[in-house]
C-alpha cells in the first residue's frame, strides 16, 4: 500500500534530491511568504520573482547554466528593482506598487529577450519553469544555505518585523530598526526567490511562498501557528506534487504548485478559521 | 517653571508641504495638555515630530526634563493593522521594548508586569485573544496597557478616545489622571472640546500655525476655535475638511 508513496524516493536519487530541495525552499521561503501575505505584499513577491529574470539571464549569458553566476545575477537584479522602485516612489509622485510594476515588467521583457536571443527554448524553459528533478549537490547546498540564513535572519528581526507590519509608527517611536528591518526582509524575499527559481523557475518560485501562507490563514490564528502551518502545507504539497508528477508523468514544478493550490482551495472551503464553512462550525458548536 | 519640551520655529510636513508651520512654545514639565484644532491642522504631525518619526523641515524640538528615549506614544488606531495575528499579551509586551529590545526574551518579572498592566486596564482574561477579535474599546485598553509598561516621563496620545464606548473612556481618563498625578507630562490630541474643558488644564490650539496656547479656560474659546477654522480653510481647503470640533 505504501509502495507508491515510498518507492519513487527509495529508487531514484533525483527524486530524493528534488524532495530535499523542496523541503529547503519550504522551510526558508514559506515563513517569508507568511510575512509577505500579512504585509499585503503577496503581489510584490510575484513582481520580484519576475524581476530577477534579467539578472539570471545575464548570468546565463556570461557562464551558461552556471548556478553561481545565475544566482548572483538574480540577487543583483532583484535587489536593484526593489531599491529602484522604492527610490522612485519616494522622489516622484508615482506610488510604490506602480513603480514596482513598471520595473518588473521591464525586467521580465529584458530577461526573456536576453535568454531567447542567446539561448535555446530549452534554456528559456529552464529559467522560467525550473528543473526540480535535476538539482545537483551544488544547488542543494545553495538551497539549504539560503534556508539556514533565512531562519537565522528571521529570528534576529522577528520582533521588529512583527511591529513593522502591525504598528510601524510605534516601532519608529521606540527604535531605529524600522529601515534596516524593511531592507533585511526585502533581501530575504529576493534571496528565497532566487533559490526557488533554480527548482521551480522564476514564474512559480513565488507560488511555494504564497499559496501555503494563504492556506495557513484558514487553519491558524496567531503568527507562530501560521508559520508552522504554512511550512507543513508547503512540505506536504512538495512531496505530494513530486509523487503526482512521477506517477502521472506530469511536469514537477507545476504539479507542486497546483497541489498547494488544491490545499488552498480545501482550506478556503473547510478551514476552521474564517473559511466559507467556518460559520457552520460555529453554529454547530453553539447549538 | 521647567519644561518637558520646547518647540523652536518648528516646521513639520510631508513632501516639503508644511503641516505644522513655525511653531514656538513650551510644554511645562508634569503638565496635562490637549492639542486641538480642525482636521488637517497638523496635530498628529506634531506628535510624530516629537517622537522623531518625522524629521523637522525646519526648526527643532528641544527636550528639557525628559529625553527622546523617554516617550510613550499611542498612535491613532487607524495607523495600526488590527488584522495582524498577534495576541493581546504579545502586543502589550512590546511596551517593554526599552528593556528587552528586539532580541531578548521575557523573564518572570516581565511577565508579572505585563499581567499587572493588563489588569490595570481591565483586560484580564483577554491575554490570549487575537487583537483583531477585540472591540475598539478593548483594543484601546490594550494599547494603554502597553503605554503603562513603557513607564515614560512623556506620554503622547493621538486621539485616544476616538471610536470607544463611554465606560472605556471614563476608565482610560482615569489612567491619564493617574499619570498626571505621578508628575508625568501628558499631551493628547483630542476632538471633543467638553472632554478637554473637563479634564485637561492646558490647551494648545493648532491650525498649521499656532492659534493659542495656555490654560484651557482662557484658550479654548469660541473665538479661538472660529479663528482656527478660518486659518485651516485658508491653508487646507473647503470648510467640510475643517470640522473636527464637537464644541
Amino acid at each position: 500500500m505504501w509502495e507508491p508513496l515510498i518507492q519513487p524516493f527509495a529508487e531514484f536519487s533525483f527524486m530524493r534530491r528534488a524532495m530535499m530541495g523542496c523541503i529547503a525552499i519550504s522551510v526558508g521561503g514559506t515563513p517569508v511568504g507568511v510575512f509577505l501575505l500579512l504585509r499585503r505584499m503577496s503581489l510584490t513577491g510575484d513582481a520580484m520573482a519576475h524581476a530577477i529574470l534579467p539578472g539570471a539571464a545575464v548570468g546565463f549569458l556570461v557562464a551558461g547554466l552556471s548556478l553561481g553566476a545565475m544566482t548572483i545575477g538574480g540577487l543583483i537584479a532583484g535587489m536593484a528593482v526593489a531599491l529602484l522602485s522604492g527610490f522612485v516612489a519616494r522622489v516622484t509622485a508615482l506610488r510604490e506598487d506602480a513603480s514596482l510594476a513598471a520595473f518588473y515588467l521591464i525586467s521580465l521583457a529584458l530577461g526573456v529577450l536576453i535568454v531567447s536571443t542567446r539561448g535555446s527554448n530549452v534554456d528559456l524553459m529552464h529559467v522560467l519553469f525550473g528543473t526540480v528533478l535535476a538539482l545537483d549537490n551544488a544547488a542543494l547546498i545553495l538551497l539549504c544555505s539560503i534556508a539556514s540564513i533565512t531562519l537565522v535572519a528571521l529570528a534576529f528581526i522577528f520582533r521588529p518585523l512583527v511591529l513593522e507590519c502591525a504598528d510601524p509608527q510605534f516601532l519608529r517611536s521606540v527604535s531605529g530598526l524600522s529601515t534596516i528591518t524593511h531592507f533585511t526582509f526585502l533581501a530575504l524575499v529576493v534571496m528565497n526567490l532566487v533559490g526557488g527559481f533554480h527548482a521551480l523557475g522564476t514564474l512559480m518560485a513565488v507560488g511555494i511562498m504564497i499559496l501555503p501562507a494563504a492556506a495557513a490563514r484558514f487553519w491558524a490564528v496567531n503568527i507562530g501557528g501560521l508559520i508552522v502551518a504554512a511550512v507543513a502545507i508547503a512540505i506536504a504539497s512538495s512531496v505530494c506534487g513530486l509523487l503526482v508528477s512521477y506517477h502521472f508523468g506530469l511536469p514537477s514544478g507545476p504539479a507542486i504548485i497546483l497541489l498547494a493550490g488544491v490545499v488552498y482551495g480545501v482550506s478556503l472551503t473547510f478551514g476552521p478559521v474564517g473559511s466559507l464553512a467556518a460559520p457552520l462550525f460555529r453554529r454547530r458548536v453553539n447549538a | 517653571m521647567s519644561y518637558a519640551l520646547a518647540f523652536e520655529e518648528l516646521t513639520l510636513g510631508y513632501d516639503r508641504h508644511a503641516a505644522v508651520h513655525r511653531l514656538d512654545g513650551e510644554v511645562a514639565d508634569g503638565s496635562l495638555t490637549a492639542i486641538v484644532g480642525p482636521n488637517g491642522a497638523g496635530k498628529s504631525t506634531l506628535l510624530k515630530g516629537v517622537t522623531g518619526v518625522l524629521r523637522p523641515l525646519a526648526g527643532q524640538v528641544r527636550f528639557g526634563t525628559c529625553t527622546r528615549n523617554d516617550i510613550a506614544y499611542l498612535p491613532q488606531q487607524s495607523d495600526i493593522d488590527r488584522s495582524f495575528p498577534i495576541t493581546v499579551v504579545d502586543l502589550v509586551a512590546m511596551g517593554l521594548w526599552s528593556e528587552i529590545g528586539g532580541l531578548f526574551g521575557l523573564r518572570a518579572a516581565h511577565r508579572a508586569r505585563i499581567d499587572d498592566a493588563i489588569s490595570a486596564v481591565g483586560l484580564t482574561g483577554f491575554e490570549s485573544r487575537i487583537i483583531g477579535s477585540l472591540s475598539g474599546g478593548q483594543f484601546q485598553r490594550a494599547l494603554f496597557a502597553r503605554l503603562l509598561l513603557q513607564d515614560a516621563q512623556l506620554v503622547l496620545l493621538d486621539e485616544p478616545f476616538t471610536a470607544i464606548d463611554a465606560k472605556t473612556m471614563v476608565d482610560l481618563l482615569g489612567v491619564v489622571r493617574r499619570w498626571h498625578g505621578e508628575g508625568r507630562t501628558v499631551i493628547a490630541v483630542l476632538h471633543d472640546a467638553e472632554v478637554v474643558r473637563e479634564h485637561f488644564p492646558e490647551t494648545l490650539i493648532l491650525a498649521r500655525d499656532l492659534v493659542a496656547h495656555g490654560p484651557t479656560a482662557k484658550v479654548l474659546t469660541a473665538a479661538n476655535q472660529f479663528r482656527a477654522r478660518q486659518m485651516c480653510e485658508a491653508y487646507v481647503g473647503p470648510p467640510h475638511d475643517c470640522g473636527g470640533y464637537v464644541s
